[in-house]
C-alpha cells in the first residue's frame, strides 16, 4: 500500500509537469486547429531562461529564497511569452490561409530551429541549474507512510494554481468569452467583432507561459538543463492532448496525469518495465483513439458532407 | 620555357614542402558535447597536456606531433562517422577514445578493418579489446573494478545487502552490473533488487521507489555522471537515505554539481585520486593547473594524458607509422612509466591497474584507500 502511494504521487507530480505542456498544446489546437510542434521547445526555453536568470543575470543562485523562485519563475514566464508571440507573429500567422498542411510543416521547422539555435546559443552541454529554493530536498509530508518531497509538492501546487487561474480567465472574464469563441467558430467570431488575430496571440503567449512554468518546475526537480530536453516530453505532452481530446482544456490535464501515473506504474510494476515505459503512453493512446477517436473528453464533431 | 621551368619549380616544392614539415597525425574522438560531455573534455585536455610535452622535447621520429579532436557527442553512431573521418579525410596514423564503452565498441570495428590502432584511455568493458588486435586499452577493466567495489563494501563498509540499478543502454553499465552481482554473490552477499534505466532519463522515482521498499544497505550504481547526479537526489527526495556505490563513470566535477549536498556519503571507483601523495601525480596535477586555469584534473584527464604518452612512446619504439609497427610496439609495452601508475599492456591488450575508492564529502571527494590488482 505504501509503496504503491508513494508510485502514485511519483506519477502526479511528473503527469502535471506533462498536463502544463499539454494545455499549451490543446489551446493553440483549440483556436487554429494547428499542432503547435515547437511548444515542448518552449518549455526547453522556460528552463534555459531560468537557468540564466537564476546565475548570469541576477545571480539569485547565492540566496535561495522563495522570492528568487519567483522572480525566476515569472522572469522564464514573460520571455517565454514573448516567445510565444514572435513564434504566431513571424512563422504561422502569414500562412493563416495556407493550407494546413504548410503551417504543420513550419511547425516542425520552428521546433528544429530552436533545438538547434538553442544548441548554438546556450551550449549543447548539460547544465546544472542552481538551488534557488531553501531547503528543498526531503519530505514534506507523509500520506500512508509515502512521502509527499516538497519539490512534488511544490510542483502540484503551482500546477494547480495556474489551472485555477487558467479556468478562471477561459470561463468567467470576456477575454476567455471570446477565446471561446474564436475556438468555436472561427469566421463568425471575426464577424461579432471579435480581433481574432489578437485571440490568436493570446492564445500563444497563455500556452508559452504555462510551458515555461513546466520549464522552471522541472528544472527545480531534475537539476538539469538542456537544448533538446524539451523534444521528449514535447511528443509525451503531444500524446496527452490528444489522448484527452485535444482542443479540450480539461481534457489535457487529464491526459497529462493518466500518462505520468501510467509511466510510472508500468516503470514500477511490471518486470523491466522502465525498459519500455515509454512505449506504453502510445499503446494507450492507440487503445483509447480505437475506443473514442475524440479523446477522453473530447467532444464529436459531425462533418457534414 | 623559363615560365614552365618556374612553375614546374614550383609544383615541385609545393608537392614535397608538405611532406618533409609533415606532422604525425593522431586522431582523438571523444565526446565533446552532448550528455557524456565532461568527459571527451577533460580527456581531450590530458592529451594536449601530454602533446606540449612530447612536442617540446622535440617531437617524435624527428617530427612533431598533431592531435585531431572530433565530436562523437556521446553517441556510437556519431563515433563511428568520427573514426572514419579520422581515418579517411586526416589520414591519422593511429586513433585515441572513446571514454564510453558503447562508443568505443561501435568505432573499434572501424578501426580494426583499416588497420589503424585505436588505444581507449577509459572504456573499461571487456569486450572493446575483444574486437580485434589493434584495439588496446591503458586503463582496468570491469571484471577487476566491480568485484573490487563489492569487496570494498562487504569487507570495509560492513554491508550485505545491495540493489543495483543500471543503465540498459550502456555497455559499460550492463557489463558491470553482471560482473558486481556475481562477486556480491560468491561472497555470501544478496542482491534484494536490480533495476535499471536508459541513459538521457529524467524521472528515476518510479524504480527508485521500488528499491526503496526492498530496504537495501547500499545502491550499486554503475551509471555515467549526468544521470548519476539527478539519482541521488531524486533519492533523497524519496527517503532513500543509504549510500550509492559507483564506478569510474561518476568521475566528473558534474556530478557534484548536480547533485549539491544529496551527493554526499556515497562512494566510487576510479583510476586515480588528485589527492595521491606520489611525485608523477603532484607533477601531472601542477602542470594541468597551470594550463586549465587551476582547475583539477578528473581521472579522464589523467587518463588522456597517459594514453597519448604511450602512443608517442609505442610510435618511437616501433620506429615508424605504419599501423602494424604501432600496433606491434603497442603490445609489447612493458612497465610504462604512466602519470596514473606504472602498467604493462596484458596478453588481452589491457592495462593492469590499481583502482582508487573515493568518497564524496560536503560536495568533495576524498581518497579513502587504494585496491591493486
Amino acid at each position: 500500500m505504501q509503496e504503491f502511494t508513494q508510485q502514485l504521487i511519483n506519477g502526479l507530480s511528473y503527469g502535471a509537469i506533462i498536463a502544463l505542456i499539454a494545455v499549451g498544446y490543446t489551446m493553440v489546437y483549440g483556436v487554429l486547429r494547428l499542432i503547435n510542434f515547437a511548444h515542448g521547445d518552449v518549455y526547453m526555453l522556460g528552463a534555459m531562461f531560468g537557468f540564466y536568470a537564476a546565475t548570469e543575470w541576477f545571480g539569485l543562485d547565492k540566496h535561495p529564497s522563495w522570492a528568487s523562485f519567483f522572480i525566476v519563475l515569472i522572469v522564464a514566464m514573460v520571455l517565454c511569452g514573448v516567445v510565444g508571440l514572435l513564434i504566431e507573429f513571424l512563422a504561422y500567422r502569414p500562412l493563416r490561409n495556407a493550407p494546413r498542411i504548410n503551417s504543420l510543416i513550419t511547425a516542425i521547422g520552428v521546433s528544429l530551429f530552436i533545438q538547434y539555435g538553442g544548441q548554438k546559443l546556450f551550449g549543447p552541454n548539460p547544465r546544472a541549474f542552481p538551488q534557488i529554493l531553501p531547503n528543498m530536498t526531503g519530505e514534506l509530508f507523509t500520506v500512508f507512510g509515502a512521502s509527499v518531497s516538497k519539490v512534488d509538492a511544490l510542483i502540484l501546487g503551482v500546477t494547480l494554481v495556474l489551472m485555477l487561474a487558467l479556468t478562471y480567465l477561459v470561463l468567467y472574464t470576456r477575454t476567455g468569452l471570446a477565446l471561446r469563441a474564436v475556438s468555436f467558430r472561427f469566421d463568425t467570431a471575426s464577424l461579432m467583432g471579435i480581433s481574432t488575430n489578437r485571440m490568436i496571440a493570446f492564445t500563444f503567449v497563455l500556452g508559452s507561459v504555462l510551458a515555461a512554468a513546466a520549464g522552471v518546475l522541472i528544472a527545480v526537480r531534475n537539476a538539469k538543463v538542456e537544448p533538446l530536453m524539451g523534444m521528449l516530453p514535447g511528443v509525451k505532452a503531444f500524446v496527452a492532448a490528444v489522448l484527452g481530446g485535444i482542443g479540450n482544456i480539461p481534457g489535457a490535464v487529464c491526459g497529462g496525469l493518466l500518462l505520468g501515473l501510467t509511466e510510472v506504474l508500468v516503470a514500477g510494476y511490471l518486470p523491466k518495465g522502465s525498459q519500455y515505459k515509454d512505449g506504453v503512453a502510445f499503446v494507450i493512446l492507440i487503445a483509447v483513439l480505437l475506443v473514442k477517436p475524440s479523446g477522453l473528453l473530447g467532444k464529436n464533431t459531425i462533418e457534414k458532407v | 620555357m623559363h615560365r614552365i621551368a618556374r612553375f614546374g619549380l614550383l609544383l615541385v616544392l609545393g608537392l614535397v614542402a608538405p611532406t618533409l614539415a609533415q606532422d604525425i597525425v593522431v586522431g582523438h574522438y571523444g565526446a565533446m558535447t552532448g550528455n557524456s560531455a565532461s568527459f571527451g573534455i577533460s580527456t581531450d585536455e590530458g592529451i594536449r597536456l601530454a602533446l606540449d610535452g612530447i612536442n617540446s622535447a622535440g617531437g617524435v621520429l624527428g617530427k612533431q606531433m598533431k592531435v585531431v579532436t572530433v565530436d562523437t557527442q556521446g553517441r556510437p553512431e556519431e563515433a563511428v562517422t568520427a573514426v572514419q573521418k579520422l581515418i579517411n579525410q586526416d589520414k591519422v596514423v593511429a586513433v585515441l577514445g572513446e571514454v564510453a564503452s558503447s562508443n568505443s565498441l561501435a568505432a573499434a570495428p572501424v578501426c580494426q578493418r583499416a588497420r589503424i590502432p585505436m588505444l581507449s584511455p577509459a572504456s573499461t568493458n571487456p569486450k572493446v579489446t575483444k574486437v580485434g588486435d589493434y584495439i588496446f586499452r591503458s586503463c582496468f577493466i570491469d571484471p577487476f573494478q566491480g568485484p573490487g567495489v563489492a569487496k570494498f563494501a562487504m569487507e570495509d563498509l560492513k554491508l550485505k545487502r545491495f540493489a543495483v540499478f543500471y543503465d540498459v543502454k550502456q555497455a559499460y553499465s550492463t557489463g558491470l552490473r553482471d560482473v558486481f552481482i556475481k562477486a556480491v554473490k560468491d561472497a555470501g552477499g544478496e542482491i534484494v533488487a536490480d533495476e535499471s534505466y536508459a541513459s538521457e532519463d529524467v524521472d528515476f522515482k518510479a524504480q527508485l521507489t521500488k528499491i526503496l521498499n526492498t530496504k537495501p544497505e547500499a545502491v550499486f550504481m554503475p551509471g555515467y555522471y549526468t544521470e548519476a547526479g539527478l539519482v541521488f537526489k531524486q533519492a533523497k527526495e524519496l527517503g532513500l537515505n543509504v549510500p550509492f556505490l559507483g564506478c569510474d563513470g561518476w568521475d566528473s566535477a558534474e556530478t557534484l554539481t548536480i547533485a549539491g549536498a544529496a551527493g554526499n556519503g556515497n562512494y566510487f571507483s576510479t583510476h586515480y585520486s588528485p589527492e595521491e601523495d606520489r611525485p608523477a601525480v603532484k607533477q601531472f596535477v601542477d602542470a594541468y593547473k597551470a594550463k586549465y586555469n587551476g582547475k583539477t584534473p578528473d581521472a579522464m584527464a589523467i587518463l588522456g594524458y597517459d594514453a597519448m604518452n604511450l602512443m608517442a612512446d609505442s610510435i618511437k619504439r616501433a620506429g615508424g607509422t605504419a599501423g602494424k609497427d604501432i600496433r606491434n610496439a603497442l603490445k609489447d609495452t612493458k612497465d610504462f612509466p604512466g602519470a596514473s601508475g606504472t602498467f604493462s599492456i596484458d596478453a588481452d591488450r589491457n592495462a593492469k591497474k590499481s583502482i582508487v575508492v573515493l568518497k564524496i564529502e560536503d560536495g568533495k571527494t576524498k581518497f579513502v584507500k587504494s585496491v591493486a590488482p
